[in-house]
């Protein structure tokens, strides 16, 4: 007559959950009831939820301008063979090892149809000078035409070296923008863009005429903000002193180095391969070269055939990555001889190291947050203990009306995840301050981003600590003895 | 069948080798309908009694049936619905959350019940009408008198319209006046079909009950019965304690 009194579980659940939305109510009045604990309790999980959120951000955005800049220097499809020593057992040989010649260059073009691209580079440690003023650019090369397309360049003003200035060994040159920055002042100086086209500039002494002009390499955040300074300039009423007044130190003072990536690009000096060689062949560098053999010791020189610095190639897809550096390899070893004095350089490479770099600023970024979100739960699990030891009458009254152990163990377990997502919901808050206020600090090229996905992540953990934190305090709440809960005064 | 079936139960409280027998082998049968009284000096085990009676505590040993279910073999969820269900409760200390008011307070072994919102405010109006308190409640249990607050708290024990109501000492807090006005209260509730429970230390107290049970030492020393079983000798007897000497 009385078993079917009491309650079978399904009802039980359906119980549970219409009681679930009291349980909300009475936690968030518990909570209110203690602004100031609860605050300072939340305090720690809006700590970890913020620099969980920031670090993240700031790592997205290192890793966004890293692939920016890796598609700036022609992408994955990019190899590069340079120069090196020979291995130990082949050092006998060193004296027959002639490096990269541009007849590998032929041999490549006829016999390795994997490779797309071939483009050529003779390096000439040089300085320029022009208008009064000298400047040593980064690069300063003899290349092919097809140079322009092998380095992601973009011609702005004028033309790229072409097939007939290389034939003819013409002193012509296309520069970048660093370079006229350099040698004439750059746009926000000296109030408009100079173009130095048809100019002359001496290169280590020989003079050669500017033919053309790279546009101006820049990551998007480095464009943002030159842009904005623009159109704050033009906002800014002018005063008498009109143009040529300099902004000097202000917003958009002299054009800062930026991402040594774009800045490298920047100061780039392209000349015909051919002048290259009949004009600085003793005065060239070899990268990757070592000690025994000296460049300009003109070894190179004396075969005849002329010796590059190191040769770019692109390959037709990076999935076929694998079969054209053998393809490579193999034209390579029969026009060395066997000799192995060269080696090849993937921007893979590179790209593993963004990555790398990436995974390994997310695992420590993450372990600081987690090790504040820690400290957090282990905040909200003490001020859980210490509310259950305040209410433990309370729980034994609650009890002798009916309440189970579940129902004490979700009562107190709702209360600290409510706490928690208090907590992570004014730390996703708080770290749009955070990222704000770190990028004002120091101000990078790479703006952070804050992802829908990382404050999902980090809500999601601060959820969980919430659980983890209540697990035990709920426990002790829910295994009270009624008894002595209502004896206890 | 008693809607309450005690039997042989013990409760052994071990103190640090010491055996301390709060109760001793105590039998007793509690009708439907009853109004009982429990009666004995401080520390004699009425608490003890009354707790197990009402599934807060567990016998150390014997077996209790409350209303067909044995106890001792009911699981933890199984005895919070019988309380929640079966039982209501009048503490001494009236034992009313504070923080709720007194309406919440009253709600509260409905919203155990899992009682829709609308249906616990109904009845919960109908309980404390029945306590006449129906102008307070909104108010707090801090903002009434002892005897206001005692009345809340038989409201609550009534509002799940349980089998059987146990009250430890409900007057224990109040001054005379006031205390008799709640002994009233549940000769009223008694009257009406009601089964209670009614322990105190107070002989004059108990003297409202038609049947009294006086515990000495964990053990049932005196019975009174002025029922009409009891008095025509009906009653099974289970502990065998002599029947009362005529005074
Ligand atoms: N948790 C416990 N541990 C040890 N002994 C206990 C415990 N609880 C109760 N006792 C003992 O059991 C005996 C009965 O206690 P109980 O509370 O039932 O007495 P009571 O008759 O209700 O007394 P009062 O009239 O003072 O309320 C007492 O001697 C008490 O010390
Ligand atoms: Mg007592």
């Amino acid at each position: 007559m009385s078993k079917d009194h009491i309650q079978p579980p399904a009802e039980v659940l359906l119980n549970t959950r219409a009681q679930l939305g009291i349980m909300v109510v009475a936690g968030v009045s518990e909570i209110w009831a203690h602004k100031f604990r609860s605050m300072l309790t939340m305090l720690g999980i809006i700590l970890g939820v913020s620099s969980l959120v920031a670090m993240s951000a700031m790592v997205s955005g290192m890793e966004k301008g890293a692939k920016e800049a890796l598609i700036a220097i022609g992408g994955l499809e990019k190899v590069r063979i340079e120069s090196q020593d020979l291995p130990v057992y082949q050092r006998h040989l060193s004296d027959q090892a002639v490096g990269i010649t541009i007849n590998d260059v032929y041999a490549l073009q006829r016999t390795a149809p994997l490779v797309t691209k071939l483009s050529p580079e003779m390096r000439l440690p040089a300085s320029v000078s022009a208008n009064g003023k000298t400047f040593r650019p980064w690069v300063c090369s003899g290349v092919w035409p097809v140079a322009l397309e092998m380095g992601e360049h973009v011609i702005e003003h004028g033309r790229m070296i072409n097939e007939l200035d290389d034939e003819m060994a013409r002193n012509v040159c296309v520069i970048g923008t660093a370079t006229r920055d350099e040698l004439w002042g750059p746009p926000e100086k000296t109030g408009k863009e100079i173009i130095p086209l048809g100019e002359t500039i001496y290169m280590n002494g020989t003079p050669f005429t500017i033919v053309g002009m790279f546009k101006h390499y820049e990551s998007e955040q480095e464009r943002k903000t030159r842009e904005l300074a623009k159109l704050q300039a033009q906002l800014q009423p002018q005063p008498s002193g009109g143009v040529s007044r300099d902004r000097g130190h202000g917003g958009g003072g002299g054009r800062r180095r930026g991402n040594f990536v774009f800045y490298l690009k920047n100061s780039t000096v392209y000349i015909p391969l051919n002048t290259m060689w009949m004009k600085f062949r003793s005065g060239m560098s070899f990268t990757g070269f070592g000690g025994g053999f000296q460049p300009t010791g003109g070894a190179g020189g004396s075969t005849g055939d002329p010796r590059l610095s190191s040769l770019e190639l692109r390959v037709q897809s990076v999935d076929l990555l694998p079969e054209s550096l053998q393809q490579v390899q193999n034209v390579l070893t029969s026009t060395h001889k066997g000799i192995e004095d060269f080696t090849f350089r993937t921007q893979e490479d590179w790209a593993e190291q963004i990555n790398t770099f990436v995974s390994n600023a997310r695992l420590s970024g993450g372990l600081i947050a987690g090790i504040s979100l820690l400290v957090g739960g282990i905040g909200i699990m003490n001020i859980m203990l210490a509310s259950i030891s305040e209410r433990v009458r309370e729980i034994g009254i609650r009890k002798s009306v009916g309440a189970s152990t579940v129902d004490i163990f979700v009562q107190i377990l709702v209360e600290s995840v409510l706490i928690a997502i208090m907590g992570g919901l004014a730390g996703m808050v708080a770290s749009f301050g955070l990222v704000a206020m770190l990028s004002s600090f120091s101000p990078t090229d790479n703006a952070p981003i804050i992802t829908v996905a990382t404050l999902l992540v980090a809500f999601s953990f601060s959820v969980l600590v919430g659980i983890l934190a209540g697990i035990f305090p709920a426990i002790k709440a829910a295994r009270l003895n009624p008894i002595q809960a209502l004896r206890y005064e | 069948m008693a809607l309450v079936e005690l039997r042989n139960v013990s409760k052994i409280y071990q103190l640090g080798g010491e055996e301390i027998r709060a109760l001793d082998d105590v039998s007793l049968d509690i009708e439907s309908g009853e109004f009982i009284s429990i009666i004995g000096p401080s520390g004699s085990g009425k608490s003890t009694l009354m707790h197990i009676l009402g599934c807060l505590d567990s016998p150390s040993k014997g077996t209790i049936c409350l209303d067909g279910v044995m106890i001792q073999d009911a699981s933890a969820r199984q005895l919070a619905a019988i309380r929640n269900r079966k039982i209501g409760f009048v503490f001494q200390f009236f034992n009313l959350l504070p923080k709720l008011n007194v309406t919440q307070n009253v709600e509260l072994p409905m919203i155990y019940s899992g009682i829709g919102s609308a249906e616990r405010k109904k009845r919960a109006l109908a309980a404390l009408e029945s306590v006449d308190l129906v102008n307070r409640a909104k108010h707090r249990p801090s903002q009434l008198s002892g005897g206001q607050q005692q009345r809340v708290a038989i409201a609550r024990a009534l509002v799940n319209d349980p089998k059987i109501i146990f009250a430890d000492e409900p007057t224990g807090n109040l001054d005379s006046h006031t205390g008799d006005a709640i002994l009233t209260l549940f000769r009223r509730l008694s009257q009406s079909g009601r089964t209670i429970v009614l322990v105190t230390h107070d002989p004059e107290i108990a003297a409202v009950t038609p049947r009294r049970i006086e515990i000495r030492d964990g053990k049932i020393a005196v019975k009174v019965d002025l029922t009409l079983a009891g008095l025509a000798g009906g009653r099974r007897n289970p502990d065998g304690a002599e029947p009362p000497k005529p005074a």
